[in-house]
């Protein structure tokens, strides 16, 4: 039994990219080798920002000879169904097939020979039409190149029972082929020169000495034992955050976590603001202190051990989130000056939909859906929910939102509370647009569930008829799936239930 | 005399990259002398994108954005600014380490420092093009976009060609340590007559700025553009690329003129938009004739 180990290099991948083109690789592979009729025991891919890697264990050392025996038509029958039986078996006439009576009639059968021989032939045509059928959410052409790839191709490992497989890939144009070998590199500061390699374990091992962690899941785990760690000791706590984590992993080949201070002056910019600019701008982790409130350390997860300890990196982090978050204060300090009830004329200015009119037309139409649904909600103040709903949509045409477009709602309710609106509007203004997918929260408040309603009523009512039908899936984004997340989740039906009541 | 070995003002950084891109063959080239919202505009990128020969040449373009105005009140946000811009085609295969060589020329230390290499697609609506590439991180920071070239005036590239731009203000501010572009020292602080990016650009911003939101007369700014339009597919029909794409540059910094006094709507400006894409495809598909024309005719 013996082992395959493919690795493709390239330039910096995305991160986004890095799981499925593996699992990609794993298949299209897979794939190849069953079709060849060749066996294995298991197969496990692997990626970094500059590699995909793939190890096949236990295929065989060679094929044997096989024949297959295909049935066909009875002998007699209509020409087309001789025809489909030749062309399915790849004969040219019925020459090449044996009568054989079956004792229900005579049939015509094919035999199929398949030559065997070692694996290792088999291999680079394997790998060709795994690597050429890769589909990449965008690839490019690079040099005169007239393949795509997701960035420049770089080198290609491919090691069968530790011997280099025979092969290329021609990247067209003027390009030189990149040859199968055995050399990879290794991280592109920490490491120098050509690594070569002769078989999995020594190729990981290899790696790691040359500051490259080779599975996804290690990098994840080695960021967060180290942030835990560096949290800890300053009596903070890590904000659980698996998309950012996933993202960051896709970034380094060998992560650092070091940790930073945000500036005090801060620290009195709502949580979510800091939040989103953090994450957004600069893929920092948020941490909070024992109340639950945002403390003021993040985790940064550098891609280098610096030499003076990481002192530099964790600097210049802290520079540029000063400026990012002096902008993000700035928007904050302006937007408060202005009430949500001034920023209604704007919204007449915003188009919603161009077949839906205005922003400042939607709220009129949801404010009228929202007079008339409290009727049917206990508990709900006539007078909150109009407010509520006149100004839901305000905070669209503030700067924070203008900038981080994920905090609608969220900074609606902010500002009415810095205007000392009543708190029930201020918690629908941000409650409105909730649930925001399947596994969202949905609203309680009586307020707060008349105009969350009224949004949706709307917006299935009016891309209704303009024909827009929900048939997106019921992960979408658009709001005309909110309502089937809402009826359909269970902590909402007590909500429901005092609706229809 | 000798330079110092780190840059030491903002005229350092660009003579060092200057040099620097010199040495790795690139002709050195001065920036276009129209107004342009960034250094892709330059004839030296948009047209030579195209086209079967191949071309590296690096350059400064002073960029014009109307309405990053803030009458010099925003330490850093400009409507006039520069970047450089490097483009080698067809990318040669260590472009990359070309580039990284770069960052150790102006001083960027990648043993201290953390350098990524974050997805950043590039496209441009007013040029009908696109490419794939990053913005590159320094400890969090962007200092530069690089981008290879897929499409440009609609049109499919023949060489892709690697386009790395830094915003040398930005990079300044980050290598020199200054909160504000208008604190950066211009000249070296030794030098006889030492002088700040505020005393060669401030006035400049403030001015620029008045003019951009309130006093660019939009009669006269609608006929430019109308007029631009024309000229251009006058130009087109007489076979003559070079000037056409000059008058889509003037038409493409009117209409961003125009965008900035605020008086195109949502919807006009999405056409205007088209308009000046329209043009850009024009001049880009006259351009690649004549490209094309000429190594047929050294072929034959």
């Amino acid at each position: 039994m013996a082992e395959l180990l493919l690795e493709v290099r390239s330039e910096e991948i995305p991160a986004r990219m890095q799981t499925r083109a593996a699992d990609d690789l794993k298949r299209l592979v897979a794939d190849g080798l069953k079709a060849a009729g060749l066996a294995f025991t298991d197969a496990r891919a692997f990626a970094t920002p500059r590699r995909l890697s793939l190890v096949v264990d236990g295929l065989p050392a060679a094929r044997p000879d096989v024949s297959e025996e295909r049935r066909g038509p009875r002998v007699g029958a209509p020409d087309n169904a001789i025809q489909g039986f030749l062309k399915g078996a790849g004969l040219s006439s019925l020459d090449q097939a044996e009568k054989r009576d079956t004792g229900k009639g005579e049939f015509w059968f094919a035999v199929l020979k398949k030559k065997g021989g070692p694996t290792a032939d088999a291999l680079p045509g394997v790998i060709d039409v795994a690597l050429k059928a890769l589909p990449w959410p965008k690839s490019m052409k690079w040099g005169s190149s007239t393949m795509q790839w997701v960035r420049p191709l770089q080198g290609i490992v491919a090691l069968f029972d530790g011997k280099v497989l025979p092969g290329q890939i021609e990247p067209g144009g003027q390009m030189a082929p990149v040859t199968f070998g055995d050399t990879t590199r290794g991280h592109r500061f920490l490491s120098k020169g050509e690594i070569k390699v002769t078989g999995f374990a020594d190729y990981v091992a290899k790696l790691e000495a040359a500051h490259v962690v080779l599975d996804p899941a290690q990098r994840k785990k080695i960021i967060l034992d180290g942030a835990h760690k560096l949290t800890g000791e300053v009596q903070v706590t890590l904000k659980s955050d698996e998309g950012l984590l996933e993202e960051v992993a896709g970034l380094v080949e060998w992560p650092v976590p070091m940790l930073g201070t945000i500036d005090a002056a801060f620290m009195d910019v709502p949580a979510e603001v800091l939040t989103v600019s953090m994450r957004v701008h600069l893929r920092h982790f948020v941490t909070t202190k024992p109340d639950g409130a945002l403390a003021n350390r993040f985790v940064v997860v550098a891609n280098n051990v610096a030499r003076d300890g990481g002192k530099t990196i964790v600097e210049g982090n802290e520079r540029v989130l000063r400026s990012r978050l002096s902008d993000a204060k700035f928007f904050w300090d302006q937007d408060r000056k202005v009430t949500l009830e001034e920023r209604l004329p704007t919204l007449k200015g915003i188009v919603f939909h161009a077949r839906l009119g205005t922003q400042a037309e939607r709220v009129q139409r949801i404010a009228a859906l929202a007079t008339a649904v409290a009727d049917f909600v206990p508990g709900a103040d006539k007078a909150q929910v109009m407010m509520a709903a006149e100004l839901c949509k305000a905070d669209l045409v503030s700067g924070v939102v203008g900038e981080f477009p994920e905090l609608q709602g969220i900074m609606g309710r902010y500002y009415a509370l810095h205007e000392k609106l009543p708190a029930a509007v201020a918690d629908a203004i941000g409650d409105h647009y909730a649930p925001a997918g399947p596994n969202d929260r949905c609203p309680s408040a009586p307020v707060s569930i008349t105009v969350a309603l009224a949004d949706k009523i709307d917006a299935l009512t009016s891309f209704w008829s303009i024909g827009e039908k929900p048939t997106a899936p019921p992960n979408s984004r658009r709001p005309i799936c909110s309502p089937t997340w809402w009826a359909s989740s269970p902590s909402c039906r007590a909500s429901w239930a005092g609706t229809t009541q | 005399m000798s330079k110092p070995s780190k840059p030491q003002c903002f005229q350092d950084l660009i003579l060092t990259l200057q040099e620097y891109w010199a040495g790795q063959g690139c002709l050195v080239l001065q920036p276009y002398d129209m107004e342009m919202g960034a250094g892709t505009f330059h004839t030296a990128t948009t047209l030579r994108a195209l086209g079967p020969k191949p071309w590296y040449a690096a350059y400064v373009q002073p960029s014009r954005r109307p309405k990053d105005g803030r009458y010099g009140e925003n330490p850093m946000r400009l409507q006039h600014y520069y970047q450089f811009q490097a483009i080698l085609k067809p990318s040669p295969p260590d472009i990359l380490e070309r580039y990284l060589g770069s960052l150790e020329a102006i001083g960027i230390d990648t043993s201290l420092h953390d350098i990524r290499f974050v997805e950043d697609d590039w496209e441009s609506p007013t040029l009908g093009a696109w490419g794939l590439g990053w913005e590159v991180w320094c400890d969090g920071m962007e200092i530069t976009q690089f981008t290879y070239f897929q499409q440009v005036g609609g049109i499919e590239v023949d060489l892709v060609a690697g386009e790395i731009t830094y915003g040398l203000e930005r990079l300044a501010m980050y290598l020199f340590d200054k909160k504000s572009i208008f604190d950066l020292p211009f000249n070296s602080p030794d030098s006889e007559v030492p002088l700040l990016y505020r005393d060669v650009f401030l006035q400049n911003e403030r001015e620029q700025s008045a003019y951009n939101f309130e006093h660019a007369d939009t009669d006269m700014l609608f006929r430019h553009f109308a007029d631009a339009e024309k000229e251009c597919a006058r130009m087109i029909e007489r076979k003559l690329p070079l000037p056409a794409y000059e008058q889509c540059i003037k038409a493409s910094h009117t209409f961003n003129l125009l965008d900035a006094r605020g008086v195109i709507s949502v919807t006009e400006r999405q056409s205007y938009i088209l308009r000046v894409r329209d043009l850009a495809k024009a001049c880009c598909e006259a351009w690649l004739a004549t490209q094309v024309a000429q190594v047929e005719k050294v072929a034959a």
